[in-house]
């Protein structure tokens, strides 16, 4: 930011009649319009450190995680969910979960993955 | 499950915690607060904010005076360790828990923030330690062992934070963690990573954090930290707690478990408190309910750590005039940076001792509600409402960022133009955010935002249904990966000081921070000036065989006549236990045979202290009745007073027909008390009653061996009891008798 004079002074003109509580209210009433469109953001995205902690949830390893993320990733897929593109590619073939997932660390089985996403692949 | 108790007087078997660690489960999940013990009475005294008692614990050195009291303040006790071995760390958190802390904050190796995913296994860190599943859990362990031992939970703590926060927060969830830091604008400011993808991943890690019922720090004591003048940030430190602390809330973190980091901000010499408490004041009522974490200045503090514990002090002085939920204590070697065990155990004393001292000021004193501290309190609230209006007439928080309003030097609306910027495109992980599709989906609990499991007739309240529940509800799905590195693991590390480990060790060494590491500390003071002294210094350490010698203070007596000195160094080698000469524990009679002797044969003794000094604490100590001196043991005890000369003394042992004659001395300049002690012996020989008269020399500093050496008969210093000196007493008179 540019160099700037302390203006207190004058900046605060509109809040001098404000009471203690008013102040309060307006601190954190502009404290929630700041706050809300992240949170928004948050709700309607993604990240691969997301996806990760699912996959960990889901009963897998930090390593196994991190490469079927990678996988889902280099299809485009993350936006469906990696837990979704486990959970998807199971049930396709009727597998336990964690066995789909360790099925899809090789390439040609996220493939076949991606397919059922509709993916090019 | 491993049945490894905690022997109390043995030290802790590390091997045994690193046993079927596989097969460990955390015991809770959840913070603990302390339980309030209103009008608390313990020995002679009754507290008003004290919490419930431990157990077992080290009490402060003054407490043998009253029966060994041990009071624990209100507020949880932090200490921060991280010595980069976990293995070390977990010997110094049963130390600091026997101290009063309650909450354990292990600091991460540099770096960890930017490594993309979970580290595992047991690597050595620097400057923390890498956390990993692996590691918590044996720290976790640990502390199940340790709290039982003092009797009061422990909290556990560390960081979800960086590009892994998300993964991080999983396996803190999973393992029982109890309090973390969690606050974007931290990887936003000071790890430059990416600020959408920091606000995104937030939101997730918070959801796992509410479900695991962590208390949530904030990061906004860095901002002090960082910025030039730390007090000139304070309306921006008052946004950022608010940030981070609203964001939580909305995503479900309970108000009473997100505790705002807050600093004084100054330190001595300027006139801290002054600066300090309008700005503690505005930030209390201005975050009701949540919760404060009072951190202590890190800022300003030097090298020595006497100055730094009085800044703390200073610091809680704020504390305790307006509230802390958290003490932290920040070690008082910070400003040196040698974080070793004998500072985590002085900062929670100082803790402890400092709040302890405070009980119940607040029933006496008020804060004023006009004048100067009401005007500035509501100064510091309107800057740092204008704040908030600035940033949104930037366009929001990603905007502002951008055109560097946060950690600027100037005291706002006052700007200078030094703020850190950061890019809402750029940073570690820039690119890396992406949309969900309309058909997102993650079978999992404590999952943020959009998540369609309706489309494979999913509970939208129980995602994890799906799969027959998640980690969180089926811990027995957890991966869990033992080490991946053969080369950088505790195994290797333990093997190689293995003679050195306890219990059942063989050698010892003496140690700071690791086993065995050999460093010790000097303090030494020499009559020059600071380069002359460092050089002199550095040359002592060489000529007594110290290794990897540094000066780690200096502090100016005069700039000409002295510099003190304080400098590390290390030691080669190693003792062998069974070597150690180890004095036998003094022979003591009990009270009904030193009784039952003096009855018999009645005793008279003279004392007195000798010289010049007006002394008489500790003679008073091993005379006097009420102070269980030997008096009680029914001893005829004439006391001469202060300031007795030798010829005084032997002239009322003869005179009184006494006994035995006690000699006290204190001031021990120039060897002063063996003077006076071999003075007594010979005037006594002159006299001829040298081999009808016990003479016994005390004091702080009396040595017994010394003491005999020079004519006592017997020698007692620090930490001696009447029982001890009246035992010498009768078996000296019986020794005697014998030989008669």
């Amino acid at each position: 930011m540019v160099k700037r004079e302390d203006d207190y002074q004058k900046r605060r003109a509109h809040l001098a009649s404000l009471s203690d509580e008013e102040l309060r209210a307006r601190f954190w009433a502009l404290t929630g319009r700041l706050v809300d469109p992240m949170l928004a953001l948050a709700k309607e995205n993604t990240t691969p450190a997301i996806e990760r902690s699912v996959l960990l949830r889901m009963g897998f390893s930090s390593l196994e995680a991190k490469a079927l993320v990678d996988g889902c990733m280099e299809r485009c897929l993350l936006g469906h969910g990696a837990g979704h593109v486990v959970y998807r590619y199971a049930r396709h073939e009727g597998l336990p979960i964690r066995e789909a997932g360790l099925a899809l660390m090789s390439p040609e089985k996220m493939d076949e993955a991606a397919r059922l996403f509709g993916g090019e692949a | 499950m491993s049945k490894y108790i905690l022997p109390p007087d043995e030290n802790i078997d590390v091997r045994k915690i690193l046993e079927d660690l596989e097969h460990y489960r955390p015991r809770r999940r959840g913070w603990t607060w302390r339980e309030p013990a209103p009008n608390l009475t313990m020995g002679p005294f009754t507290y008003r904010d004290c919490s419930k008692p431990l157990k077992d614990g080290v009490p402060l050195p003054p407490a043998h005076y009253f029966g060994d009291v041990d009071p624990q303040p209100m507020p949880v006790i932090t200490t921060e360790i991280a010595s980069g071995r976990f293995e070390d760390d977990i010997r110094r958190m049963r130390m600091a828990a026997h101290h009063g802390a309650d909450h354990i904050m292990v600091i991460r190796t540099s770096g960890q923030s930017h490594f993309d995913g979970l580290i595992e296994g047991t690597p050595q860190g620097s400057g923390g330690v890498p956390i990993s599943r692996k590691q918590v859990r044996a720290q976790r362990k640990a502390l199940d062992l340790i709290e039982d031992e003092v009797g009061r939970p422990i909290n556990y703590h560390s960081y979800v934070s960086g590009v892994a926060g998300p993964d991080i927060a999983v396996m803190f969830a999973e393992e029982g963690v109890n309090g973390c830091h969690q606050d974007p604008q931290y990887n936003v400011i000071y790890r430059n990573i990416n600020m959408v993808r920091s606000f995104v991943d937030a939101a997730e890690s918070k959801c796992l954090i509410a479900w695991a019922d962590m208390a949530q720090i904030d990061g906004a004591h860095n901002a002090n930290a960082t910025a030039r003048d730390a007090w000139k940030v304070m309306p921006e430190l008052m946004v950022q707690h608010a940030i981070n602390a609203l964001y939580s809330e909305k995503v479900g973190v309970p108000k009473e478990n997100i505790c705002l980091s807050t600093v004084p901000p100054t330190a001595t010499p300027g006139p801290c408190v002054y600066m300090d408490l309008p700005y503690a004041l505005a930030l209390r009522r201005l975050f009701t309910g949540y919760r404060m974490r009072a951190q202590m200045n890190t800022k300003y503090i030097e090298s020595s750590t006497r100055e730094a514990t009085v800044t703390h002090v200073l610091n809680m002085l704020v504390s305790k005039l307006t509230s802390a939920d958290i003490q932290s204590t920040i070690t008082p070697d910070e400003g040196r940076n040698v974080p070793w065990h004998i500072y985590n155990i002085e900062a929670c004393d100082t803790a402890k001792q400092t709040l302890v001292g405070l009980d119940g000021l607040m029933d006496m004193v008020q804060l004023k509600q006009d004048g100067y501290l009401e005007d500035k309190a509501r100064e510091l609230t309107e800057r740092a409402v204008l704040f908030l209006e600035e940033m949104e007439e930037q366009g929001g928080y990603f905007h502002a960022v951008e055109s560097g309003m946060f950690v600027d030097s100037g005291l706002f609306p006052e700007r200078n133009g030094d703020g850190i910027a950061r890019k809402t495109n750029g940073g570690i992980g820039a690119g890396k955010v992406i949309k969900r599709e309309a058909d997102y989906m993650a079978p999992v609990t404590a999952h943020y935002g959009n998540n369609n499991v309706c489309q494979y007739g999913g509970d939208p309240s129980d995602p994890a249904g799906l799969i027959g529940g998640c980690t969180l509800e089926r811990p027995e799905k957890i991966v869990f990966i033992d080490e991946l590195d053969e080369d950088d693991n505790v195994y290797l590390r333990m093997n190689a000081v293995k003679d050195f480990a306890r219990p059942s060790a063989s050698k010892i060494r003496p140690e700071m921070e690791w086993l065995a590491d050999g460093t010790v500390l000097l303090t030494l003071c020499f009559p020059a000036e600071k380069k002359i002294a460092e050089a002199a210094a550095l040359e002592c350490a060489r000529r007594m065989g110290l290794r990897d010698a540094a000066v780690i203070s200096r502090e100016v007596l005069h700039r000409a006549e002295g510099t003190r000195i304080e400098l590390r160094g290390k030691v080669d080698f190693d003792i062998d236990i069974s070597s150690l000469v180890i004095p036998p524990e003094p022979d003591v009679l009990d009270e009904d045979a030193l009784r039952a002797a003096i009855e018999q044969r009645p005793m008279r003794i003279v004392c007195g202290t000798i010289g010049e000094d007006e002394h008489s604490v500790g003679l008073r100590e091993i005379i006097d009745i009420k102070h269980g001196g030997i008096e009680k043991y029914g001893v005829e005890v004439h006391y001469l007073g202060t300031s007795v000369s030798p010829e005084k003394l032997v002239g009322a042992a003869i005179e009184l027909d006494a006994d035995a004659m006690l000699a006290s001395m204190i001031i021990s300049h120039d060897d002063i008390h063996y003077k006076n002690i071999a003075r007594i012996d010979r005037i006594a020989r002159e006299m001829g009653v040298r081999d009808r008269l016990i003479f016994v020399a005390g004091g702080t500093q009396v040595e017994s061996d010394a003491a005999k050496a020079v004519g006592a008969d017997a020698g007692f210093g620090r930490g001696t009891h009447g029982n001890h000196v009246a035992t010498f007493l009768v078996k000296e008179r019986d020794r005697r008798s014998r030989e008669e």
